[in-house]
């Protein structure tokens, strides 16, 4: 018999991949709708407010937002000037639309990410399992699950958000993991030895603990969500990548710069109202003997 | 009436514990299983009795595995093998709801960085007990204040830690551990990160609290000199192994091994051991008080001074000569119990450091006495000396004593004697200055 070298495996894997799939389509199509129709519900809504409030309103509820986190002056003015540069671009609905698919992408990341990142910490095993899916979900072009999902769930927003969840919700998982095993030990074991249940230890000292690593992880996930928006728009998912899309298909440098700002400036909102949230809960997290 | 009792407690760190004991068991070293198995040998069959109202000192250097042992009291960590039985009741026995109750209610811990919770304040760390026990918030915040005002830190109710010094922190966790009532106070090298001066403050502010409260103090230290201050009982782990269990002045004055020995040589004897463990009993006293039956008793015992007691209290010492001029006196005698001085005498309790200067300054042994000022005794100048003088290593060699050993030995012993000499003329110039 002929000795190859390389024995196609490729081919079975893409047909049983394809089999995979239109399986689920035909026997789960029903199920992944509804699912996909829950989510659009949210964000219809999400989108709706945001798109019919006035843009003053939404410029005040940015101002009052960002004194919350900070509770500094010059920084609230700055990004309320910011938020307005965007709609003096002409680019506040596209705006509107990328803040609700960010945010219920940043939702989605939370709920499923903070478990995850709890689970990591308490069981080596688990996460020396998780973290290979993590990187995978991380590097692994998004195209690759943009096609099949485009299949389960229609293009159009669901897909985007779920390629934007399945993106950025690693860095959460990893943060918190990583800040519940750095809480102090004596204070969980103080902790445990006044008779505190799991549950106990968890919700009063490891979590409110974490909490200021868990907020870059929130962060870290708006800012890759933010990232993402340019891709989502290749499957139909409005707002500001389509924005850009439209510059890079009509060959308009121009557009495309403005749709970059845009989303730029976004980012720099989201980052500057997190960030200075996580630092203010620093305040007491730590004893400095 | 013991509280806790601590049986034959083995725990091997690494993953096949249960697998590797039997080795142990039959006697491997610590360092033999490390190179055999990878597992390190943490607490080596060690028993305890505590008991009630006490406070039982458990010291050892870093890697003896003192906090290693404290942590089975309350099942922190998981034994190999062995029982802790608490009140009758095996801790190892308890489910973990059984444990979350027992941990709750029976036993509460101090630990050496605080382990306070830096995002709450004082007095809701104070209240943590209680909070996780389920009390309503106003109740357990009322008794938290009062526990901290119980350790002096009335006014800092709502500082956060941060804002605290490390003692007022480690009074925090004090208060807290208080806070629930619990029997049984474990102390995980509680004073250990403190300045030596607030160290002290604290062992005094606990003994003082311990009056009180009489719970059972389970203290854990590195610090022999903190052990003897503190301690009712003392136990001495090397290695994981039990190397003495005894009160302070045993421990001080009958070191079981090289192991303790060491340890004890460089502590300050006469602020740990007190007067009634040196004093010697009274070879003779004068029960009367005529003064010529006195001074007869005298000449003819050949005595330069005797202990003038009156139904068992003691009124005063007398030496042969004060007698002799009191008589050639003219008038009539007075009563030798009057007449006696009785201005250097030292208490049963009080530690030799106290009793130092009346003993320096006295020509004879002075004269201890209990509460009641009953005559218990004498403490001789060289007695004092030769306790204070740290078992040396004369005793260590003892079995193999090689030439050198014991040259030095000797020298060691001439050294010694001009130095008490030394200390006998000291005495009579102080007594001629005053």
């Amino acid at each position: 018999m002929d000795f190859v070298l390389f024995p196609d495996i490729g081919r079975p894997i893409r047909v049983a991949t394809n089999n995979f799939v239109d399986y689920l389509v035909i026997n789960y199509g029903d199920g992944f709708e509804a699912f996909s129709n829950f989510i659009l519900f949210f964000l219809v809504q999400l989108e709706q407010v945001l798109r019919s409030a006035n843009p003053v309103v939404v410029l005040l509820c940015i101002g009052l937002l960002t004194f919350a986190a900070s509770r500094r002056i010059g920084l609230t003015i700055g990004m309320v000037i910011a938020m307005w540069v965007v709609g003096a671009l002409g680019l506040w609905e596209q705006a509107m639309q990328t803040i609700a698919i960010m945010l219920v992408s940043v939702v989605l990341s939370v709920i499923i990410g903070i478990p995850l990142g709890v689970l990591a910490s308490r069981s080596e095993r688990f996460r020396a399992g998780l973290n290979p899916i993590l990187d995978l979900m991380q590097t692994i072009p998004s195209f690759v699950y943009l096609i099949p999902a485009a299949m389960l769930f229609g293009l159009g927003k669901v897909p985007a958000i779920l390629a934007t969840v399945i993106y950025s919700a690693p860095p959460l998982i990893r943060l918190t993991d990583l800040g519940i095993r750095m809480v102090d030990t004596e204070v969980v074991e103080a902790s445990r030895a006044f008779g505190a249940t799991r549950w106990q230890v968890l919700r009063g000292v490891q979590i409110p603990l974490a909490l200021p690593s868990i907020m870059q992880g929130v962060n870290q996930t708006m800012m890759m969500a933010l990232a993402m928006v340019v891709i989502a728009s290749m499957i139909g998912a409005r707002g500001v990548g389509e924005t850009v899309l439209l510059g890079l298909q009509r060959n308009d440098s121009g557009q495309g710069l403005i749709g970059g700002m845009a989303i730029v400036i976004l980012a720099i909102l989201f980052d500057r109202i997190t960030q200075s949230a996580g630092h203010r809960m620093q305040a007491h997290r730590k004893v400095n003997g | 009436m013991s509280k806790i009792e601590v049986k034959n407690i083995t725990k091997i760190f690494g993953p096949r514990d249960k697998e590797v004991l039997p080795k142990v068991e039959a006697g491997m070293s610590k360092e033999e299983l490390l190179a055999e198995t990878g597992h390190t040998l943490g607490l080596n069959n060690v028993s305890l009795t505590i008991g009630e109202g006490e406070i039982f000192v458990i010291m050892g250097l870093s890697g003896s595995g003192k906090s290693t042992m404290i942590r089975h009291f309350n099942r922190l960590i998981e034994p190999t093998a062995g029982q802790i039985i608490v009140d009758g009741v095996d801790v190892m026995s308890l489910n973990r709801k059984e444990l979350e109750d027992f941990r709750r209610h029976k036993m509460s811990m101090v630990f050496q960085r605080f382990g306070l919770l830096p995002h709450r304040t004082v007095v809701q760390n104070v209240a943590y007990g209680l909070e996780v026990q389920g009390v309503k918030k106003q109740g357990r915040e009322d008794k938290a204040r009062e526990w901290i005002e119980a350790v002096g830190l009335g006014g800092f109710e709502n500082q956060f830690p941060s804002q605290l010094s490390g003692g007022m922190q480690q009074r925090v966790g004090l208060a807290r551990a208080l806070a629930t009532d619990a029997d049984v106070l474990l102390m995980d090298e509680a004073f250990s990160a403190l300045d030596p001066l607030i160290r002290s403050q604290m062992q005094d502010q606990l003994v003082e609290l311990q009056e009180k409260l009489h719970k059972t103090i389970v203290f854990i230290t590195h610090d022999l000199d903190e052990a003897l201050r503190i301690g009712d009982k003392i136990a001495i782990l090397k290695d994981g192994e039990l190397s003495q269990v005894g009160t302070p002045p045993e421990i001080l004055l009958q070191p079981a091994d090289d192991y303790v020995r060491a340890f004890v040589r460089d502590v300050n004897r006469a602020r740990v051991l007190t007067v009634d463990t040196v004093m010697q009993p009274p070879e003779w006293r004068i029960t009367h008080d005529n003064m010529e039956r006195a001074l007869a008793e005298m000449r003819r015992k050949g005595e330069e001074y005797g202990y003038v007691v009156e139904n068992k209290e003691f009124r005063g010492v007398v030496t042969q000569e004060a007698l002799e001029e009191e008589i050639n006196k003219p008038g009539k005698n007075p009563s030798l119990y009057e007449f006696a001085d009785d201005s250097s005498k030292v208490d049963l309790e009080s530690t030799i450091e106290a009793a130092l200067p009346a003993t320096l300054e006295s020509d004879y042994p002075v004269a201890v006495v209990d509460e009641e000022g009953h005559f218990k005794g004498v403490l001789n100048t060289d007695e004092v000396g030769s306790i204070l003088t740290p078992p040396d290593e004369g005793e260590e060699a003892e079995g193999d004593k090689t030439p050198d050993a014991a040259a030095s030995d000797d020298g060691a012993i001439k050294d010694q004697d001009p130095a008490e000499d030394a200390q006998k003329s000291d005495k009579t110039s102080v007594k001629h200055a005053s």
